[in-house]
Parts: structure tokens; sequence; C-alpha cells
């Protein structure tokens, strides 16, 4: 069989099409219940719903953002949340002209007889769940695979397990009207350089890209979420035309020209880095078919949530902050990023991170 | 471990997009001694060695065609031939800014189980005989995989067989200084659609490209020779359009970007055919990373056999007939072909279960 042709494929192209506008990107706001806990915890403010809802209200409110945003991801709690006057946060992005995504991973599980491998759960009904979501107007989700390099890291089993796990959530996604981020992580813990970084992304990516074509995905209605590729958190850090050169020249290798985009992961690094590296990809002149532009979380959010610290009259001054980031990564994405725009360029890095 | 990055690395990656280069593309004229004797024998020639070299001193020496050639693909016999003269053909081709290619397959032998599916052989002195050509100045190499479509075809077997042989010959011509042509020609052979040939098509190219991957192998020092996607023999005709629109949609969905050029074969099509779909590929407005070109041998020398017909009195014709092929093909590759490049040509040149 072919790649998926069903009676979502047409919506599912447009979407990831739009997802890619270039000057546009993603907010990640989709962490879980417990994660943001943590980062709630960072600034003292208490893990409640109503502390949940106010900071997302606030991000999804921030004036001008929404030009920066072809789209936002979310925690299934948010996706049906509403703001505090009662209009529910999905309609809101929409009509600032913000797609909607959910992620739909339950997280991950050790792979036994590996040096702490994982692979990620939530197949299990994700059919019903993706509909479930487009009915609450979803219209894209993400699956985060993990992998880890170390002296035998990562596995033959690792890289498959993953690859498969992503390409069985991939193909239930888009047969339920959902296009699928295909997110596959190689964190950055480690003192390995950025070759061996390259390496493993590039083994990687060429198996996701087969086990996609295996289960019959159809890669135009698709978005790829990578690392960047950069040396280990223990390694010399090198420049952002390094990091560019490596990353784009691993895609070039790997990820066929189908995709319509890419939109990278900022893993742990700080909100300037992020926009620095995701501005010089974009200044390279060398065969680029797919947009590059980001998804970020952490490199959008720091900031502003030291900027608010759970206090209302600091609203303002906050999603000030938040406009300030989404510019200046739109601006990346069109490789016209100056300089620093008032960013944190403190380290965010979280040893062995989960979300 | 890195992509193949020795200290043939830089030289692969510029022969590769010099081979590329808009407006050029390759002459395939690796004919087997067994094959070239059966088009010798369909223009009554005898199959020696003497007529082999005059054909090709004529296809090498034509006035004009090195600016529309980029490589020429050599079968071992010729690749130490020389002209009547005594110049070798090696150096005709190089001071006319073309490259030798050699063939270093050793033919196909079916696959034990399968219904007359087959794989590639010719690993065993592969290395040696890799260096040895590098020597005679060959820069590139090309090994055909062969697969069908059929009720059950292409199996899994056939499919990681060809792609696992073509990965594992890749990096070996690399490690000696060859530029690999990865060919995995699915047959036209049989009466099925256009989209079924899409189908199987990107899910070999797929599977070459993982084992590609797995083998270590510098995609930016490689070409690819795929068929186009058409519909089977057997099946109703389309439009080079509709050929162009699911050939490249095909090669989007599983060529990476760092592979500088599509060097598609005719297999059975008619010369015009040919010309037309390459054309129409080219003037298609859609993401294409790699140039897309010809390597062809049918569809550039069948007129020519014709004209020649073994005679020193033709070649001078037949040399103008290779030169119109030629130009007209230079022209597709920039998508500007403006329609029939001759009253000849538009026979078809299909031959079931061809063997090369």
């Amino acid at each position: 069989m072919s790649a998926y042709w069903g009676k979502y494929a047409d919506e599912l192209i447009r979407t990831a099409k739009y997802i890619g506008t270039p000057g546009k990107g993603i907010l990640a706001a989709d962490e879980s219940t417990s994660t943001i806990g943590a980062r709630l915890t960072g600034i003292n403010v208490e893990n409640t719903e109503a502390n949940r809802q106010a900071l997302r209200e606030m991000l999804f409110t921030a004036p001008g953002t929404h030009q920066f945003f072809s789209g936002v991801l979310m925690f299934e709690e948010t996706l049906y949340q509403k703001t505090l006057a009662g209009k529910p946060f999905v309609k809101l992005l929409e009509e600032g002209g913000v797609m909607t995504g959910i992620k739909v991973d339950t997280g991950v599980v050790q792979l036994a007889g590996t040096n702490g491998e994982t692979t990620t759960q939530g197949h299990d009904g994700l059919g019903a769940r993706c509909k479930k979501y487009y009915d609450a107007g979803a219209r894209f989700a993400k699956w985060r695979a993990v992998l880890k390099i170390g002296h035998t890291e990562p596995s033959e089993l690792g890289i498959q397990q993953n690859a498969q796990g992503l390409a069985r959530y991939a193909i239930l996604c888009q047969e339920n009207g959902l296009v699928p981020i295909v997110e596959p992580e190689v964190i950055s813990d480690g003192s390995h350089d950025i070759r061996k970084c390259a390496e493993v992304t590039e083994r990687v990516l060429a198996a996701c890209y087969k086990a996609l074509n295996d289960q019959h995905v159809l890669l135009e209605g698709t978005l790829l979420k990578p690392n960047m590729v950069t040396p280990g958190a223990d390694a010399p850090k090198v420049s952002c035309e390094i990091i560019a050169k490596f990353t784009v020249r691993a895609l070039q290798r790997t990820v066929p020209p189908a995709v319509p985009a890419v939109t990278f992961l900022s893993g742990g690094q700080s909100e300037e880095e992020a926009t620095v590296n995701l501005n010089a990809m974009n200044s390279l002149q060398t065969l680029k078919p797919w947009t590059l532009t980001f998804s970020y979380g952490r490199a959008l959010q720091a900031s502003v949530l030291k900027t608010w610290g759970g206090e209302k009259k600091n609203w303002v001054a906050a999603q000030r902050v938040l406009y300030n980031r989404a510019k200046a990564n739109s601006e990346a994405v069109f490789g016209k990023y100056k300089g620093d725009s008032g960013g944190d360029s403190g380290n965010l890095f979280v040893k062995d991170y989960k979300y | 471990m890195a992509p193949y990055a020795g200290k043939y690395a830089d030289e692969l990656v510029a022969t590769a997009k010099y081979i590329a280069t808009p407006g050029k593309g390759i002459l395939a004229a690796d004919e087997s001694t067994g094959t070239i004797g059966k088009r010798l024998s369909s223009i009554k020639v005898e199959n020696v060695e003497a007529n082999r070299q005059a054909l090709r001193e004529l296809l090498f020496t034509t006035p004009g065609v090195h600016e529309f050639l980029s490589g020429v693909i050599l079968f071992e016999e010729t690749l130490y031939q020389k002209t009547l003269d005594g110049k070798p053909f090696v150096e005709v081709m190089k001071e006319g800014g073309v490259i030798p290619g050699i063939k270093v397959d050793k033919g196909t032998i079916d696959l034990w189980g399968t219904n007359g599916e087959t794989t590639t052989q010719g690993f065993d002195d592969l290395h040696k005989r890799c260096a040895t050509y590098y020597n005679a100045g060959a820069r590139f190499a090309k090994w055909r995989a062969v697969l069908k479509i059929g009720e059950l075809e292409p199996t899994q077997l056939a499919i990681d067989q060809n792609a696992q042989g073509l990965a594992r010959y890749a990096i070996i011509c690399q490690e000696n200084g060859l530029v690999p042509i990865v060919e995995p020609e699915i047959l036209v052979d049989g009466s099925q659609s256009i989209e079924k040939c899409a189908e199987v098509t990107e899910k070999v190219l797929a599977a070459c490209y993982k084992a590609l991957n797995d083998q270590h192998v510098l995609l930016e020092g490689t070409l690819l020779k795929p068929n186009m996607v058409t519909p089977g023999s057997d099946a109703k005709k389309v439009s080079p359009e509709e050929v162009a629109k699911y050939t490249v949609r095909t090669l989007q969905r599983t060529v990476p970007p760092a592979v500088p050029g599509v060097v598609f074969l005719s297999g059975g099509q008619s010369e015009e055919e040919a010309t037309q779909n390459l054309n129409a590929m080219n003037a298609l407005k859609a993401t294409k990373p790699w140039t897309l070109s010809f390597s062809f041998g049918r569809a550039l020398q069948a007129t020519v056999l014709k004209t020649w017909g073994g005679k020193k009195e033709n070649v001078e014709a037949a040399q103008k007939a290779l030169y119109v092929r030629a130009k007209a093909n230079s022209e597709a590759t920039l998508g500007t072909y403006g329609g029939s490049a001759s009253d000849v040509g538009t026979e078809s040149l299909h031959v079931k279960d061809y063997k090369y």
C-alpha cells in the first residue's frame, strides 16, 4: 500500500504546511501536570489547576504573539480549559490563526537489558483518543521518543523501538485527522563531541524515516521535531555556525523533501542560544527544502515564568517578555535575528530531563 | 560511525556534483559483451571486438556531444580500448570534460523460493576491481539491482537483498575512489497502474536509503539511477505530466537532499518518451533539491545503431543522430525541450524481462 490517503489526507497536508509557514513556529506549552509543577515550584507558585490555567491564559492572550505562532502544543487538561472570561483556549487561539496541538504520549518506560534506555508509551486506544482530541479542536499531535548517547548507546534495540513507536503513533494520528509531530530526541546529556551527536542523529533519523515508510505514513502530512546537532552538555561549546552546519547536514542526509517543516526542540539550550542557533541555520546558504522553525518550551517560557512569579500584577510584563522571545524566534526563521532581545542566556539544561 | 570520510571523500563529492551538472547527463554504453551482441545482431553486425570498438568510437567521438554529457558508463573491455588512431577512450572523454564510469556488477541470479526474483552478484573481488578501475581512469561505477512487480512481488526478501547489496557495493566503491550510482530498477513488465508502480518504488527507495545509512555511505558522493514511475508495459499509457508528477512525488518521499543527482534509466521507453518524461519532470513546479537528469542506454543509441548498421559510410549520419538525442535530453534536464527532436525515436524499446 502507498502512503495514507484517507479522508483527512488533504487537511493533514494543509495543516502541516501551515504550521511550517516561514516566520511562524510552535509554542510548546504541553508540560504534563507534574512537569509544570516542577516549573511552578521554581518560581514558588503552587501547582493547582487555577495556577496552571492562569499561566496558560497569560501565554495564550499575550498581545501580538499570535502572528508568530502557527501552533501551540497543549497537555490534555489545557485542551479543555477556558479563559477566566469563559472562552475556550482552543477558540481563542483559532481566532488568532493559531492551531492547537496535543501531547498524546504517556511518558517513557525503561527497556530491560539496556543501560537506562527507554521507549515511549501511549499506543493503547490512541486512535480513539486522537479522534476525541480532533473533536475538541486539536489538529496536530506530539509524541516524544527519547534516546541517549553513551558508550554503547543508543543501542539498535533503543533505536528500533523508538522509531517504530513513532511510526505507529504517526499513522494512528493521520487516520484520525491529526498531523503527527515526530520527535526523536537525542538528549544532550554527556561529554561527546558534535560529530558524535551528528552520527547518532543521522542514524536515528534514518531509522525513523524507514519506519514511517513501513507504516505508510504520509510524509507531506507530518512534521519533524528533532534535537539540533550540538556537543554534549559536558563538552566544550561551539559556535552557532558550527551547530547550523552539522544540523542542516544531518537533515540533508536523512529527511525527505516531502516533509514540509522541521520544528526544533530547544532541549537544555538557553533562550538566546536556541534563537541564535535557529537563526544561523536559516542564514546558511545551502539546500534546505523544508522550513526550519521552532517548537520551543523552555526556550520561550523561562524568562516569562520568572517575570510572572505567579502574580497577576506581573502579567503585562511577562507577556511582553513572551512577545520579545516569539518575535526573536520568528526573525530567526527568516535568518534575520540581529541580537539579544533580552532573553535569558542562562543554561536551561536539566540532566536526564523528563517531561 | 559517521559516513565515509576517508581519503577520497572530497573527490567523491566533487565528482558526483559534476555529474549532476544541469544540462548534462550520462550515456550508458556499458552493455556487456553478451548484451551488445544482441544489439549488433539486430542490425546484422557481427559481435567481434573490432565492431564493439567501432561502435564505441563512433559514440565517443561524436562532434559536439561532449557538451551534453557529464559521464559515460563503460563495460570493462571498453575501459581499456582506444580509437583506431591509438588514443585511449578514457582520454578522449576526459579531454571533452566527460567522466568515465564502469559497470561493476556481474549480473543477476535467481533467489530460491521466489517467483523469479533476483539478486545481483559481483562482490567477491570488488575492492580490487574498483581500485584497478580507478587507476585506469574511472571515477564512478554502476551496479544494477532488479525488482519486479507482481501479485506478491517484490517480496521483502528481494527488497532487502537488493537494497543491502546496493549498499555494500556503494561503500566499497567509495573506499576505492569511485562514486557509486545506486540503481534499484523496478521493471516495467506487467499491467500494473502507475499508482502501484509508485507504491513499490517508494518502498524500494526507502529500503535503499536505510541500507545506505546502515553501511555509512556518504550520500553526497553518490547518484541514484531509478526507474521513472510509469504504468506497466501492458497497461494504458499516461501523459508525461502524469509520469512527472508521480515520479517527483516518489523521490520527494524517499530521496534525502544530500544526494546531488538523480539520473534516470530509460527502461523500455522509446527515445522520445524518455526525453518527454524527463522534460516534464524538470518543467514541474515542485520541490526538487536534486538534479533530475538522464543515464540512458537504449534511449540514446537506438536510432544511432539503426543509422550506423555497421557501415563506415554511415558513421557521420549516426553521430548526428546521437548529437540530436543528446541535445534533446540536455534540454529536457532544463525543462526546455520543445518537441520531437527527430522523426524517428518513437518506437518502444521494451524487451520483456530485460537482462543486460
